[in-house]
């Protein structure tokens, strides 16, 4: 297969971003990921992923409705891992880095606004980054065409630099992202950031 | 009943919003004698709304929400107007559909869910503004009747499209002007009432929504009976202040004027004989129950 000349990098891009996929970006097979639109080994963008959070100044991750509701057995495994990765992440950054976790409780379009300090809303997600300088983002849990939607505002309003733990085939319009996401590999991460603490920090 | 159906991960409890903690701790759901007394204990019978200041319709909707007998299973459906912004804001399922198709997609939605949930209850409230019901969706709103389908059908009737700043409705009242009808109403407002009773609804009302008593009694008959027996139409008179001249505390007196005996929102209900029936099941039923409680805390005090 011919691969894309296009890069899916931290915006703003502009309004109206194209869709990654139609810029020819394709999804990881399993045991892969993507970074930018590369495929690579999964192990690789483990390793990618720990750096951006170590790096980031406001490394947050947004946990979405199918981590945030324990609707079954599997999901409330999956908050358990996303709050450890979160405690891990706020171990191993500095004292000038800012952890956030914010939710994604669900996805009504909230009139007349939302509050930015506690939630992110997947239309319009730029105003939770912006409010919050929020330089690194990780969604988890997220439906995917609710993720698509809001990636995508990111990609075209926000520099934020995104990271989708997808728990189906991943995310085109993610700078970053895995495929088939279980609480093992979610925590799998929270290992590798404790493995790279220290080696990495934040840009001055 | 169902408290249980909705938790939070517990891990992540503490990062939620307050008004989803508010939702899983004390929401009226599974509350047999929930009702329009519960507004403001809970954030779920909307807090807040994005409505003018002292609309008639966010009153409206607050009763209806606190009346509505089984709301975990009931899915409302709405039309493009003031009611799709508050929709947001409610902690029941809804579906906006498009413009004036709001009895066709409750139509499909209502057999879906019996064919999909054998046995369970689910109940099927079309919420729609005049124009909606009356002008664009006449059509969707008659033959939904005709072929009788079990939900309920309520609008909010403020006799003119407000939300797109005052034209003509079906519904307007004769001779009425409006900001953007300055010709003013040159034929009688729209019969619906009646219209809803020949064309095979059994349960009736006409009023405004001055008396939340009222307003709890009527929404449940209409959804017993939907769910039961067959169609059923509400038309509630909603003021749109802000169209009609007046200030945000006047939409209470403009609905008692309006329902002043011979007035055109006096109170009017059509009930069918098995409709009659029914209702007067349910009440004798609700009689035993509150007398049980009675009796039960009476034991309790002793």
């Amino acid at each position: 297969m011919a691969t894309s000349s296009y890069k899916v990098l931290p915006g703003p891009e502009h309004f109206l971003p194209p869709a990654a996929a139609a810029m020819g970006i394709r999804l990881p097979n399993p045991g892969e990921a993507h970074i930018h639109g590369e495929i690579v080994p999964e192990e690789k963008a483990m390793e990618v992923a720990a750096k951006q959070f170590l790096m980031a100044k406001v490394p947050t991750i947004f946990p979405g409705p199918l981590v945030l509701w324990a609707w079954n057995e599997k999901a409330a495994q999956k908050a358990k891992a996303v709050r450890h990765l979160f405690e891990t992440i706020k171990e191993c950054v500095t004292p000038s880095q800012r952890p956030m976790l914010i939710p994604m409780p669900d996805y009504r379009p909230k009139y007349p606004k939302i509050n930015p300090e506690i939630e992110i809303n997947p239309n319009h997600p730029n105003l939770t980054i912006w409010h919050n300088k929020i330089d690194t983002c990780m969604f988890v849990g997220v439906h995917c065409h609710q993720a698509n939607l809001s990636l995508k505002i990111i990609r075209g309003g926000t520099s934020c630099y995104t990271i989708a733990m997808c728990a189906q085939a991943g995310h085109e319009d993610a700078m970053l992202s895995f495929r088939d996401a279980t609480a093992e590999k979610i925590l799998k991460l929270a290992e590798w950031i404790k493995k790279l603490k220290g080696t990495v920090g934040p840009s001055q | 009943m169902s408290l249980e159906r909705i938790k939070i991960a517990p891990e992540l409890y503490d990062i939620m919003p307050p008004e989803y903690q508010d939702l899983v701790q004390r929401a009226t759901y599974g509350k047999e004698s929930r009702g329009w007394k519960d507004i403001g204990t809970t954030k779920e019978l909307i807090e807040e709304h994005s409505l003018c200041a002292g609309c008639p319709e966010s009153m409206a909707f607050r009763y209806i929400l606190a009346s509505l007998p089984n709301p975990e299973d009931t899915v409302m459906v709405g039309s493009t107007g003031c009611t799709s912004l508050v929709f947001p804001h409610v902690a029941v399922h809804n579906i906006h559909s498009l413009f004036g198709n709001q009895n066709a997609v409750a139509s499909g939605l209502k057999r879906a869910l019996a064919l999909r949930f054998p046995g369970r209850i689910k109940d099927v409230v079309v919420l729609a503004g005049d124009g909606a019901t009356v002008d664009i969706g006449l059509d969707m709103t008659l033959q939904s009747w005709f072929r009788q389908e079990k939900f309920t059908t309520i609008c909010f009737d403020n006799e003119l499209y407000a939300n797109t700043g005052g034209q003509e409705s079906g519904l307007m009242q004769k001779g009425f002007v409006a900001k953007m009808a300055p010709v003013g109403k040159t034929f009688e407002k729209v019969r619906l009432p009646e219209i809803a009773r020949e064309s095979g609804c059994h349960y009736v009302v006409n009023c405004t929504v001055s008396k939340p008593n009222l307003v709890e009694k009527v929404v449940k008959n209409a959804v017993y009976v939907a769910r039961e027996i067959g169609p059923t139409y509400i038309q509630f008179y909603t003021p749109c202040i802000l169209e009609i001249g007046k200030n945000s505390m006047e939409g209470l007196q403009e609905m008692r004027d309006a329902e002043k005996p011979n007035e055109r929102f006096a109170y009017k209900e059509y009930v069918s004989d098995a409709a009659k029936e029914l209702l007067a099941e349910i009440a004798a039923k609700e009689k035993e129950r509150k007398a049980a409680a009675k009796k039960q805390l009476a034991g309790q005090n002793a």
